[in-house]
């Protein structure tokens, strides 16, 4: 059930100047639904790319389905991966991006794509070239849906398509994948929007994982507490401050940590306030972290602890 | 409806809890697949199916083979004598704490609860007192 279908040890990627990977070890499980999370340029891209063989590896190791990928039908005809912006042949229409996806993947579902072009109107006639932003990431998604690869990628699909479109996505993503269960990795800076989606999320920052854990594992793994600064303070002294905002005497601050009933009550009892943290908020918070921790030692903000500040 | 308070995979459970408890899933009747309950609060399937063996487990639904998973008989009395457990410490506790730091006192605390017996529960308003009017 748990098969590991993925397996990324020690990748490192060099560019000129910029380590784009930087000792990357991941495994991925058969059957699951995948976030890849992280900012711009933080290596996800670049990941995914060496994954499906469409990249190479300054160093380590990189095996799918048991195999290295490169030039190897056989595990390539299993991955599908949607690039943010895929080229195509110039006199290209969508009918014929469908018919050459149709040859190559073999759980190809013809009748998949039509609905879905049908359902996010998408000219399949017209050339590639004079389609719209939306209707070109529509191309992506309804290859990325109908082609069932065991192996999918998203890579910041919804470019352009607008929020109907975008649920549109995310309804017939959950609803295929309950019909034909496969490995999907979902790249996205809609945190919100994709979150309820994902059983296991992978935070990359700077080249680095620095989250890899299952999504309800993450949910309420942190909270923020808010209320009077002084008891805030009080409350919290000792564990590890993600983020703190103050107004006045009050402060509202997010910590990295699960508070048991007990500690619950004794804030209810203090007058605090304690609020959720969604996943989008952990993420930002964690590789704003990150890059405090680097760049800057003012500590004025999310690297902030208790104990510089006394 | 999902937030981000708690596992989803417990909000599920809740939710067909509450069908449970207001009667709108009756006892013996069939509840949506793990599928359907995904699809319709999109959420990962494997979520669903986590919620739902929740309440596999505690006996309140139960699974008949190549059918699908039924409510079982005695589950509301089970979710009600639970429930009223968990009433003191989710509703009353928080209720007492509040009172004392507004300076209420508990003989005017019961004569608020006792007031509060003609609401009307629809609407939550004052049914007495919106007559008077």
């Amino acid at each position: 059930m748990n098969q590991t279908i993925v397996e990324a040890r020690n990748l490192i990627k060099h560019y000129k100047d910029l380590n784009a990977l930087d000792d990357v070890n991941l495994s991925l499980s058969a059957n699951r639904i995948y976030g890849l999370l992280g900012r711009n340029g933080a290596g996800k891209t670049t990941l995914m790319s060496i994954l499906t063989a469409q990249a190479f590896a300054t160093s380590g190791e990189a095996l799918v389905f048991g195999e290295s990928a490169y030039e190897n039908d056989a595990v390539l005809s299993r991955i599908c991966f949607i690039r943010e912006s895929q080229k195509y042949p110039d006199d290209f229409q969508p009918q014929h991006a469908f018919r050459s996806a149709a040859l190559f993947y073999r759980n190809w579902d013809q009748g998949l794509a039509d609905r879905l072009a049908e359902d996010f109107q998408l000219p399949v006639k017209r050339r590639i070239k004079k389609l719209s932003r939306g209707q070109l990431s529509a191309v992506g998604v309804i290859i990325g849906l109908a082609s069932r690869a065991e192996l999918t990628f998203f890579d910041e699909p919804y470019l352009g398509l607008d929020a109907v479109a975008r649920q549109l996505f995310y309804d017939r993503l959950v609803e295929d994948y309950a019909e034909h269960p496969r490995t999907i990795i979902l790249s996205s800076h809609l945190i919100d929007e994709v979150a309820n989606l994902l059983e296991h999320v992978v935070v990359i920052d700077k080249g680095r994982i620095i989250m890899d854990a299952d999504a309800e594992q993450i949910r309420g793994s942190a909270v923020t507490v808010s209320g009077s600064a002084e008891k805030v303070d009080a409350f919290l002294a000792g564990r590890s401050i993600l983020h703190r905002e103050t107004l006045g005497s009050l402060a509202s601050v997010t910590v990295d940590e699960v508070l048991s009933g007990r500690e619950r009550a004794q804030a209810q009892e203090m007058g605090l306030e304690l609020s959720p943290v969604s996943l989008q908020q952990l993420v930002v918070r964690k590789t704003m972290a990150g890059g405090a921790g680097a760049s800057a030692t003012s500590g004025d903000f999310a690297n902030d602890t208790l104990e510089a500040r006394r | 409806m999902i937030d981000d308070s708690k596992p989803i995979f417990m909000q599920i459970a809740e939710l067909i809890e509450n069908g449970i408890v207001d009667g709108s899933m009756a006892e013996e009747s069939q509840v949506p697949s793990t599928n359907e309950f995904a699809a319709f609060h999109r959420i990962n399937p494997a979520t669903a199916a986590k919620g739902v063996n929740v309440l596999v487990d505690s006996g309140i639904l139960y699974k008949r083979r190549g059918i699908g998973m039924f409510v079982a008989t005695g589950a509301r009395a089970q979710l009600v004598a639970r429930r009223t457990e968990e009433f003191f410490e989710q509703y009353v506790k928080p209720l007492a704490l509040e009172a004392r730091k507004l300076g209420i006192s508990t003989e005017q605390l019961n004569s608020m609860i006792e007031r509060s017996s003609g609401l009307d529960p629809e609407t939550g308003t004052d049914k007495e007192r919106s007559a008077a009017l």
